[in-house]
């Protein structure tokens, strides 16, 4: 279901697509990007989708210089509400800042 | 239950957003555009035909650019591979600078949502319908996108996949629904029609 992606790929990452990851529980003020409810979630990385300029400092008028990786990451609906009551195979995708993921052990 | 103390915790969460009394940012926005008609700067007529004038110039071109998918697989493979770029061939000039275009197929169905605000593609399918901004919307497609879908008439099979995408930071997304079977030999222009913007989102499947 993964396809190649087109776009520029950021060269200085530390993930890669099937990479297994954490996103921070970590609930800092201020304007972020990384929704509350996926927070604390383990995942895969679905694909890299290049270096942004940082949405955080972007925020407050900064310019959001050195640009992040973001990437696309690939959850199981049961990892992230684990009374989902529909099918096991479902699937929810976010995109995150490379700062706001921890490396995650298992396959 | 053990706590283990290596997270922060959460706060208390804030109102919702299109509930209850209107926010201090709707306030801010209501009080600026009176202020700019009371100064005779803007007038009410003038935004509300802006309004419009954005929704006659977008809103069909994102159903185009999937009928071209429909009927010409080489187009697709690029759209599904660089939404943006294969957008630029119809001369078709996306505010984001990404557009992932993801294809429902027999065994995956894909919808859309940004739970943080309106992330939508503005340039491709016009200006988000109300729901989409809707905070019910936005809460409950991640947590019960079977159910949420239901509501909008599309039963999914258990078999199938749901996968829902959070628009929450720089990518914008648009849906390629299946193309019906009964619509084999249609022109681009009639092929255009059963793609509404619903389905371009991923709430429906287009019908004929």
């Amino acid at each position: 279901m993964t396809l190649p992606s087109a776009y520029t790929p950021a060269p200085d990452r530390r993930f890669n697509p099937g990479d297994r990851v954490r996103v921070k529980a970590s609930y800092p003020p201020g304007h972020r990007r990384t929704p509350w409810y996926i927070r604390g979630k383990t995942g895969v990385i679905e694909r890299v989708c290049g270096a942004f300029p940082n949405p955080e400092e972007l925020a407050y008028g900064f310019s959001g210089e050195p640009k992040r990786v973001l990437y696309r990451v690939r959850f199981s609906m049961r990892e992230v509400w684990p009374d989902y009551q529909g099918a096991a195979h479902d699937l929810i995708e976010v995109e995150i800042y490379e700062h706001w993921l921890d490396a995650a052990q298992g396959a | 239950m053990s706590h283990d103390h290596d997270h922060d915790h959460p706060p208390a969460k804030g109102r919702d957003h299109d509930e209850g009394p209107p926010s201090e940012h709707e306030i801010l926005s209501r009080a600026m555009q009176e202020l700019l008609e009371e100064k005779g700067v803007l007038t009410a007529e003038q935004i509300r035909r802006r309004m419009e004038q954005f929704d006659k110039d977008f809103p069909t071109r994102g159903a185009r650019v999937i009928a071209h998918a429909w009927v010409d697989p080489q187009f697709k493979k690029r759209l599904l591979a660089d939404g943006k770029a294969a957008c630029a061939e119809f001369g078709i000039d996306l505010e984001a600078d990404r557009l992932i275009a993801v294809e429902n197929t027999a065994e995956v169905h894909n919808v859309v949502v940004c739970t943080l605000c309106s992330c939508y593609p503005r340039a491709l399918l016009g200006m988000p319908p109300t729901w989409y901004k809707s905070e019910n919307y936005r809460k409950r497609v991640v947590r019960d996108p079977r159910g949420v879908l239901k509501e909008f008439g599309t039963v999914l099979p258990e078999k199938v996949t749901v996968r829902v995408h959070d628009s929450n930071a720089d990518m914008r997304y648009v849906v390629v629904p299946m193309r019906p079977k009964q619509t084999e030999g249609w022109s681009e222009e009639r092929l255009a029609k059963i793609l509404t913007r619903d389905a371009l989102v991923g709430v429906s499947i287009p019908l004929i």
